[in-house]
């Protein structure tokens, strides 16, 4: 009798803390359907109004590709380096690791103000201030410590054996990393790419700091729209963009389910 | 020459008397692969390996038996590829394997945890090998469906490496290892995570298939009786070296080791000081006057302290039937009975104890109980004077006992 009162407490206590996390997103998103153009409750009517609006091919759209771009630029970028370095991290014995792996983590920990503003004065210098190539630059920057956090836990549960076998067999080390190592690992690769994109996807610090209008990315938009008039096509947008995230964040889950199934395997 | 001398040296096996000359001249012998002074070091002062020679001959079992931390892995792991050495070379089929890289070497390799690709099926496993050889397609199924046929586990190709037991795994990985028809295959403890049962069913196939194909197995464990039952060859390590090498009965009757004696098998330690000895025989005094007559592994003065080594199965207790150089009473401490024979422990003299082992023939007709007088006997030829074991030696055979 007891343990069920506690129990039922646990369960009013969780939900309690789940609502206090999302209710603030979802009281807005009915806004987005509002047939006014003020974010105040009640609805005056229902219309699909905002969502048109933030489907025209500029601004938003504009900006939603070049989001896309980038995104997947720095993602790919970033996931090449950022697993190269996890499997040096893991498999390598130098002195200094420690120091080499706290650097690339660095990026999550700095606020993000001061990578912006170094990347600011870097890329003048270098010439690609208000480039793509300077944005995913800096996207890339921001999104490669979570490649190397996921793809490093994953390689610690890689077993190391495999790669012997596999140079007993025959198999180059090349070989080894494309036929074994990788195929192992990539769960983890790919949650890191998913981390990754969508890093780059709402970082909007670094893009105000380094991009010029001609790159202008969804966040941005969003802040400048923010800024000049507030209506509920922002609303509209954030509905989308959530929408992303969850299949997003869905996709993270099942791959951590099949590779601990795969690790299991080996046991 | 009667006498051998036991230094410690890791000299056997090899016949060449200047090794060195070998790196220089490889020249083609009847051994497949040759340890040649091999030294390894981690830090530089503490060796792992300690001038290590060893000839594996062509088509044998040769197994590395040792307790952990004897070298005989890292020996393995030197072969396969997996570990370099600081001195002194491994020559295969009289090359100097010193910069060829594993997956050159073309030498087939089992783990202890199997290693099977999780990823991959039974079939895509055991193919691998061929993969990486670029055996066309063609006679790529027809090899591997003969490799599972071999292993009987033709009926599991299409399946994951998870759903298979460990026995089938060991198979799997025992195929993959074989498929490419390597001149020589090294076995790291291969057993060592299957249960007794499994095990013994598994030293049966592992024979079988060494006998069927005829390659060269070198094979590492610290399961004395799986030594003993599957080598045509064991080498017994100790501490980076190897203590003795020989057949299997070879080193179980002629232990030339105080060391070898307790390793492999039951046995009985006594302690005490040459009285006399020649070629054939030595007498022994050890505590409260007794002596025992045995057979020195080498010249002993008079005074030096020997180690003794007699086996508890050579222990006769019905010694009337037999003429033996050595008999004594002996008081009945404790009975262990073990089904198939018994254990009696008997005092002979002040603190020396020891352990006969009688079967249950000769047990069951011969009642006895604790405090009883036995008579105790056994011949000069099965009982062996040996040099003492240092401290750190007899550390290490005390926690394997443990």
């Amino acid at each position: 009798m007891r343990g069920r009162a506690i129990r039922f407490c646990l369960v009013l206590w969780s939900a309690g803390v789940l609502s206090f996390l999302c209710l603030p997103v979802i009281a807005v998103l009915p806004i987005s359907f509002s047939a006014s153009s003020f974010l105040n409750y009640p609805l005056p009517g229902l219309s699909l109004h905002w969502y048109e609006t933030v489907l025209q091919p500029y601004p938003w759209m504009f900006a939603l590709k070049n989001s896309l771009i980038i995104g997947s630029s720095a993602t790919t970028i970033s996931v090449v380096l950022g697993t190269l370095a996890s499997y040096g991290l893991t498999s390598g014995k130098f002195a200094g690791k420690q120091i080499v792996l706290a650097l690339l983590i660095s990026p999550m920990v700095i606020p993000v103000v001061i990578v912006g503003l170094g990347l600011y004065f870097f890329l003048n210098r270098i010439g690609l201030f208000g480039t793509y190539t300077g944005l995913v630059i800096g996207h890339t920057v921001l999104a490669l410590p979570f490649v190397v956090m996921t793809v490093t836990a994953t390689m610690q549960g890689f077993d190391r054996s495999l790669v012997r076998a596999s140079a007993s067999l025959g198999s180059r080390p090349l070989s080894t990393f494309f036929q074994i190592t990788l195929p192992l690992i990539a769960p983890g690769v790919i949650s890191g790419a998913i981390f990754a994109f969508s890093t780059s996807f709402d970082e909007v610090v670094v893009a105000l700091f380094v991009s010029a209008p001609s790159q202008l990315t969804l966040p941005r938009q969003i802040f400048s729209e923010l800024r000049d008039q507030i209506d509920p096509a922002i609303i509209a947008i954030a509905a989308l963009l959530i929408c992303v995230s969850i299949c997003l964040m869905t996709a993270v889950e099942f791959l951590k389910k099949r590779s601990a199934r795969l690790t299991q395997a080996v046991r | 020459m009667r006498f051998h001398m036991i230094n410690r040296a890791c000299d056997f096996g090899s016949d060449i008397d200047d090794p060195r000359s070998m790196e220089v001249v490889p020249e083609k012998s009847e051994s497949l692969v040759r340890f040649v002074d091999v030294e390894k070091t981690y830090d530089g002062r503490t060796t792992v390996i300690e001038r290590l020679n060893l000839d594996v001959r062509h088509g044998e079992f040769l197994t590395l038996l040792g307790p952990s931390g004897s070298g005989k892995t890292t020996s393995l792991m030197m072969l396969a590829g997996f570990e370099s050495w600081t001195a002194g070379d491994i020559l295969y089929q009289g090359r100097s394997l010193r910069s060829v890289p594993a997956y050159r070497r073309n030498i087939g390799v089992v783990f202890q945890n199997y290693a099977l690709f999780p990823h991959m099926t039974v079939r895509e496993n055991v193919s691998y090998p061929l993969k990486q050889r670029r055996v066309p397609r063609s006679a790529k199924a027809g090899r591997v469906d003969e490799a599972l046929r071999m292993v009987e586990l033709e009926g599991l190709a299409g399946r994951y490496p998870a759903q298979l037991s460990g026995g089938q795994q060991q198979r799997v990985a025992l195929a993959r290892a074989l498929i490419f028809n390597p001149d020589l295959v090294l076995m790291d403890e291969p057993l060592g995570a299957l249960d007794k049962r499994l095990r013994e069913q598994m030293q049966v196939e592992i024979k079988r298939i060494h006998e069927a194909i005829g390659m060269t197995v070198v094979y590492v464990t610290h399961d004395q009786s799986e030594a003993l039952t599957m080598s045509d060859r064991i080498a017994v390590f100790n501490r980076g070296c190897i203590e003795q090498i020989g057949s299997p009965k070879d080193l179980y009757e002629r232990p030339k080791t105080s060391f070898v004696a307790n390793f492999l098998g039951g046995n009985n330690n006594l302690e005490g000081v040459i009285v006399r000895c020649d070629d054939a025989s030595c007498d022994v005094r050890i505590s409260d006057g007794l002596t025992i007559m045995a057979q020195p592994v080498r010249y002993f003065s008079q005074g030096e302290r020997v180690s003794i080594s007699i086996r508890p199965e050579l222990i006769a207790t019905d010694p009337n039937s037999r003429k033996l150089d050595n008999l004594f009473w002996g008081t009945l401490e404790n009975i262990t009975y073990c089904g198939d024979h018994a254990i009696l422990r008997c005092r002979i003299a002040g603190e020396n104890s020891i352990d006969a082992k009688v079967p249950l023939s000769v047990y069951r007709v011969t009642p006895v109980a604790c405090g009883d007088r036995v008579r105790l006997g056994w011949t000069t030829e099965d009982c062996w004077a040996h040099e003492l074991l240092d401290g750190s030696t007899a550390s290490v055979l005390q926690s394997v006992a443990g």
